[in-house]
């Protein structure tokens, strides 16, 4: 990939990754991650839509007041800003504790194993 | 409403003016230091282009607040929520959401398998060439449908906040902006412009922060008697209600759908947004970065919801709308109602000061993809040193420059408020299906690449060429002519679909398999992090 050499040599040049690829700590990293994100994703782009047309066709609906002048379109638009906080700790703390230590035990398995070669491209 | 349309003549013509420029020259001196001590450690491309990579997480994460809010959505999303009322937030709740896409599918991945640009990553299992030539074309076409918005908004916000309103004032203005510009980028290189993103991010957020508790103790703290006197000034109970902007017609509802898709998938596929992720050490302080920014840019458009209804409480959609600027005008003008002239100054300052890191950022990233994309990697085949690269990066920062100057004095007085969503629409039919496959589609073939970035950009530029924005009505940028057949004013809802579709088509449809061995290094890589740029040591 990159054409400029890094100031120190890539010591994974040398590694196998289709190796790694089917380690079982690889392969449930990978399941870790996308169980998590592709629901997540899809849970929340469907939330977003629901909003969208609930704004875009029910407008009787939306203009309802519950407290004063505060409508349930506008309660809805704020929840979409409390789950868009909410699913962003839970990714950071699904992260921090189901994917960064596999990450980092595979990381620091590659770094260490492999003796520098001699080029320093990737 | 006889001493409200004083108060606008007043802002906008004389006394204030001088004012204006002191406060945003102050800004320009004190940024212009910070880039100068900033950019003496520029030796190396990842020095220029990534910043070394040494910010952190939240200094990244202000960056990418700086970055994306334009002036557009300041200035654009206050005035929309005291006009329109309801559907102005909704506007704004699509920029927030879309922020999720970028956390849990991208930015990690990102940062884990590139060194500069998007078409790194794109291209890193794929074959080269191509695929760095589409990422390149649409990466630019992105910078320069953004670029132009931002130097033709520029124009606008200077009749409205300096009384300049002959076109030649405006274009000294629009080319002094943009010079500056080129200083920061040549000068400061990504270090520069990160510096320059942080401060106006601060100082926007700040400014905004102030003049929302003000307005809310204006209302002893109490949302609902706001929005009860918004609706009053208004004389219309439907500004709290969804409809005013988006529902006027089937079409406009249906044009809504396409926007908010444009605007969710499309800003995790921002070249300039993505490029940001460089300049963090680790894949964990990219997270970082996009929290950051998840909680600012969402604090910032609660905000707006409280200026924008603001606004319309205190000033009122009529006085608005008749301001020099219209909806644009509306934040300023709270300001003047609010502090007086020195809050007006500081806030135009500030929207100055967005509209120079917004154009920035843009830059560098539109220089960085030319230089290291197109030249180093495509014309000299990878057979340059970095000096070499970064000497050409210089280069295209001064004529990118010199033609966003140009196109924003040729775009004065156009209607051209649509590029800034044809921009996220680009990204999000060019851009994002290939990002997305090619993280995460073991099959996905260079030819579903090239033909997806293509199709994507193709659709996008063509349905909004024969779309009502281009000819055919009345605030068309061409209202002379009629040669519109697209109904909707967003292509989003087809451009998106179809480069998903392409991108899945052209794989089933190559024959040539990919190297496996390539795709197992990138989902490897790009899952743990291995071998991944690592920060630049002084």
């Amino acid at each position: 990939m990159g054409q400029h050499p890094s100031p120190e040599a890539d010591p994974t040049a040398t590694v196998d990754f289709q190796e790694v690829q089917q380690r079982p700590e690889f392969k449930e990293l990978r399941h870790r991650h996308r169980s998590f994100v592709f629901p997540m994703a899809i849970a929340f782009l469907l939330w977003y839509f629901l909003y969208v047309l609930l704004a875009d066709y029910a407008h009787d609906f939306m203009s309802i007041k519950l407290v004063g002048n505060i409508n349930v379109g506008l309660v809805l638009g704020l929840l979409q800003f409390v789950s868009t906080v909410a699913i962003t700790m839970w990714y950071v703390s699904y992260a921090n504790k189901k994917l960064d230590p596999i990450a980092a035990g595979i990381r620091h398995d590659l770094e260490s194993a492999e003796q520098p070669p001699a080029g320093g491209t990737k | 409403m006889l001493p409200l349309t004083t108060v606008t003549q007043e802002t906008t013509q004389v006394g204030e003016p001088w004012l204006n420029m002191t406060i945003f020259g102050l800004f320009v001196a004190i940024t212009m230091v910070i880039v100068l001590r900033a950019s003496r450690n520029n030796k190396t491309a990842a020095d220029y282009y990534a910043a070394g990579r040494s910010f952190t997480g939240s200094q990244n994460g202000t960056a990418i607040a700086g970055d994306y809010l334009s002036a557009a959505s300041f200035l654009g999303i206050v005035g929309a929520i005291a006009i329109n009322g309801y559907d102005g937030f909704l506007y704004s709740i699509g920029f927030l959401v879309a922020w999720l896409v970028a956390l849990l599918l991208v930015a990690e991945l990102l940062r884990n398998t590139g060194k500069f640009t998007m078409a790194d990553v794109l291209s890193f299992r794929l074959k080269q060439r191509p695929v760095r030539i589409a990422a390149a074309t649409t990466t630019l076409a992105v910078c320069f449908f953004y670029l132009l918005a931002q130097m033709a908004g520029a124009g606008a916000l200077v009749s409205l906040l300096l009384g300049i309103d002959d076109r030649l004032g405006q274009s000294i203005v629009i080319t002094v902006v943009g010079a500056l510009m080129i200083l920061y980028v040549l000068v400061g290189g990504m270090k520069g412009t990160t510096w320059v993103q942080i401060i106006k991010a601060c100082l926007l957020i700040a400014g905004a922060f102030v003049m929302t508790v003000w307005v809310l103790a204006l209302y002893g703290f109490n949302l609902s008697a706001l929005l009860g006197d918004a609706a009053a000034t208004a004389g219309n109970p439907e500004i709290l209600n969804p409809g005013l902007q988006y529902g006027v017609s089937e079409t406009s509802k249906f044009d809504f759908i396409s926007l908010a898709l444009a605007l969710v998938l499309g800003t995790a596929a921002l070249p300039h947004v993505l490029m940001r992720f460089y300049t963090v050490p680790t894949a964990k302080e990219a997270r970082r970065s996009v929290v950051w920014a998840i909680w600012l840019i969402g604090a910032f458009y609660l905000f707006t919801l409280v200026l924008g209804y603001g606004a319309g409480a205190l000033i009122g959609p009529d006085a608005i709308n008749a301001a020099p600027g219209g909806v644009n005008s509306a934040a300023p003008l709270l300001a003047f109602h609010l502090g007086g002239p020195l809050l007006l100054g500081v806030i135009s300052a500030v929207a100055f000061a967005t509209i120079l890191a917004v154009v920035a950022g843009l830059t560098i990233t539109a220089a960085a993809s030319f230089a290291h994309d197109i030249y180093a990697n495509v014309v000299r085949k990878g057979k340059v040193d970095a000096d070499g690269e970064v000497k050409v990066a210089r280069r295209t920062v001064v004529v990118i420059g010199v033609l966003s100057i140009l196109g924003g004095i040729g775009a004065q007085g156009q209607n051209v408020a649509f590029l800034v969503a044809l921009a996220f629409a680009v990204a999000a039919s060019a851009n994002l299906p290939t990002i997305i496959y090619s993280l995460f589609w073991k099959k996905f073939s260079t030819r579903g690449a090239v033909w997806s970035m293509y199709g994507g950009l193709a659709a996008a530029v063509v349905l909004i060429a024969f779309s009502p924005v281009v000819s055919g009505a009345e605030t068309s940028m061409i209202p002379g002519a009629d040669f519109a057949w697209f109904p909707l004013k967003n292509p989003g809802i087809v451009s998106i679909p179809l480069a998903f579709f392409l991108g899945w088509l052209g794989t089933v449809l190559d024959k040539t398999v990919e190297d496996p061995a390539k795709q197992a290094e990138m989902e490897v890589r790009s899952l743990t992090g291995v071998g991944a740029e690592k920060a630049v040591e002084h």
